[in-house]
């Protein structure tokens, strides 16, 4: 009784360390920002206020919405592509060989290098910003799902084969569950670099969403406190959605290959 | 003494093989890589007749093509040269009719004891399918462990999960490369055992590969010696004890110095 008392008084204590330190840094930047009130950039109480600001409006749900939707969108097509996409080619070493000078080329553009074109197909709108989405989550999913094809252990295949499975179910029953845990731990990666895309994309190619306000909020009479309160905002639901596919990483189904690492 | 022993077991034929239909012929089979542009031959000239049932033990040194010759005979790699014949035609892939026993790295992690042993059962109907697993893990004494996850298992319990797989789809061949090598003496022998049992309950054609003389004259019917690099068949012995046997008969003894004569190791060391 004792020691679990114990380990839950611990247990709240390892929660506490982090609670104080960014209550040290939130002091810190109010202490900073009283110092020197002359400039443009708020404080977290300024920032408090900016978020409360701007829930009352609605605007602010609109925009996390638009935000969602478009990453919805652009990561599902990039997954839906690159995953059937990555089973063959990392299967067929051949086809591996062609296609790899192309992907190592394009693996270094950034997705932001994309606007003008996505601009010059798509015009401003959604469909610019889920393009440059899809860019941005494609090449990394795609070489993900590739290398984890090629680093299943030939007996697990020799096995598949054995027991009289054709190439498409042993793709389902051995290769897809086989890459599974790299293949889950690409697509939480994935996900992090689309909401990071969704962002600039925001600020450019459209004027809904978390980065259209972020870049309306300063050139609409340099409202820094809701650039900063959007920046928190942005912070927070990317740190939701990271949250809900570790949650995914550790569901039962995978629990076999957390087990094997260790 | 001892070469006369192994001039013996050369000519002895198995008692029970002229008796048993020919399940697997080898006809000069030959196997080469290519490494670094070079072509590496690892067998040579391997003619092999394997009767319907029998236990044959392929015995030879680390490197000498014993898991290269086996993954011919189940269909997972071409020869070079020759052929390999099982029921009389060639074979050209891999089959669910001959399964091959990796040591436990087989296992499936990503599915239980029952969807492992179940995986070669897909096209039955669900109960059907239930019952054999159940059948397969009692004879494995894998009761109560059914919904563990291989890495709950230990390695000996893994190593039950992949013979049961391959027992439970029925087949007429296992083909078994080193399937005990990774485990503890004890567990060893105790596998050894269990796998004679099953055997003499299902009498499937079993190659066994091993590199442990004492496994081989354990287990097999007739022991297949194969010499270095390239490997080539050096010797076959034939096994006349009867199971259970009594390692240490005379004629066990007798019979394991001369497969260590044969190798060119004296028994003392
Ligand atoms: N796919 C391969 N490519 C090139 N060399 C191989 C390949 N497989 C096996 N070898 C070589 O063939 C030889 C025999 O290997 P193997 O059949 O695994 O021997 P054993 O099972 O008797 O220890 C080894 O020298 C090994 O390096
Ligand atoms: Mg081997």
């Amino acid at each position: 009784m004792d020691s679990t008392y114990g380990q839950s008084v611990l247990k709240s204590l390892a929660w506490l360390k982090p609670a104080v330190f960014i209550l040290l840094l939130l002091g810190a930047w109010q202490m900073e920002v009283f110092l020197h009130p002359q400039q443009l950039l708020p404080g977290p109480w300024k920032t408090t206020l900016g978020i409360v600001d701007l829930f009352p409006r609605g605007l602010i749900v609109r925009y996390i919405v638009a935000s969602l939707f478009r990453v919805t969108w652009g990561f599902c097509l990039a997954v839906l592509v690159a995953v059937p996409l990555g089973l063959a080619v990392g299967w067929y070493r051949r086809v591996e060989m062609a296609l790899n000078p192309i992907l190592q080329i394009l693996r270094p553009i950034s997705p932001l290098a994309w606007i003008p074109i996505a601009i010059l197909w798509f015009g401003v709108g959604d469909l610019a910003a889920i393009f440059l989405i899809f860019v941005g989550c494609f090449l990394p999913l795609l070489l993900t799902v590739i290398n984890a094809v090629q680093s299943v252990p030939g007996v697990y295949i020799n096995a598949g084969r054995n027991f009289g499975l054709g190439p498409v179910p042993l793709m389902r029953q051995v290769l897809l569950p086989a890459i599974l845990p790299r293949l889950i731990t690409g697509l939480r990666i994935t996900l992090g670099i689309a909401w990071l895309v969704v962002v600039a994309a925001e600020m450019i190619a459209v004027n809904s969403g978390l980065g259209f306000l972020i870049v309306d909020a300063r050139n609409a009479g340099n409202r820094y406190d809701l650039v900063v309160a959007g920046m928190v905002i942005i912070g927070v639901v990317g740190l939701l959605l990271d949250t809900w596919v570790r949650s995914l990483e550790r569901s039962s189904l995978l629990r076999w290959s957390f087990e094997e690492k260790q | 003494m001892s070469s006369s022993a192994s001039a013996r077991a050369a000519m002895a034929i198995h008692p029970t093989l002229p008796s048993l239909p020919i399940k697997l012929r080898t006809e000069n089979v030959g196997m080469a890589f290519l490494r670094e542009g070079k072509t590496l031959p690892v067998l040579e000239d391997i003619n092999l007749e394997v009767g319907n049932g029998e236990f044959v033990c392929l015995l030879g040194p680390s490197g000498c093509g014993k898991s290269t010759l086996l993954s011919a005979m189940a269909g997972f790699l071409r020869p070079t040269s020759g052929a390999i014949l099982i029921d009389g035609e060639i074979v050209r892939g891999a089959d669910p009719r001959r399964i091959f026993v990796f040591q436990e790295r087989g296992v499936f992690p990503w599915l239980t004891v029952e969807g492992n042993i179940g995986f070669g059962l897909r096209k039955l109907p669900s109960k059907e399918r239930a019952e054999r697993v159940n059948h397969y893990i009692q004879m494995v004494g894998l009761e109560g462990f059914g919904k563990s996850y291989p890495h709950e298992l230990s390695g000996g319990m893994k190593q039950r999960v992949e013979v049961a797989r391959a027992l439970a789809v029925n087949p007429d061949v296992m083909f078994l490369d080193e399937p005990f090598g990774a485990l503890d003496s004890i567990t060893r022998l105790v596998m050894r055992s269990e796998l004679l049992r099953i055997w003499q309950a299902e009498r499937k054609t079993i190659l066994f590969v091993t590199h442990d003389i004492d496994e081989a004259v354990q287990l097999a019917d007739r022991v297949v010696v194969m010499s270095a690099r390239p490997g080539r068949i050096q010797q076959v012995v034939s096994i006349d004890i009867p199971h259970p046997r009594d390692i240490s008969s005379p004629r066990y003894l007798e019979l394991r110095d001369g497969i260590l004569g044969q190798i060119g190791l004296a028994h003392r060391l």
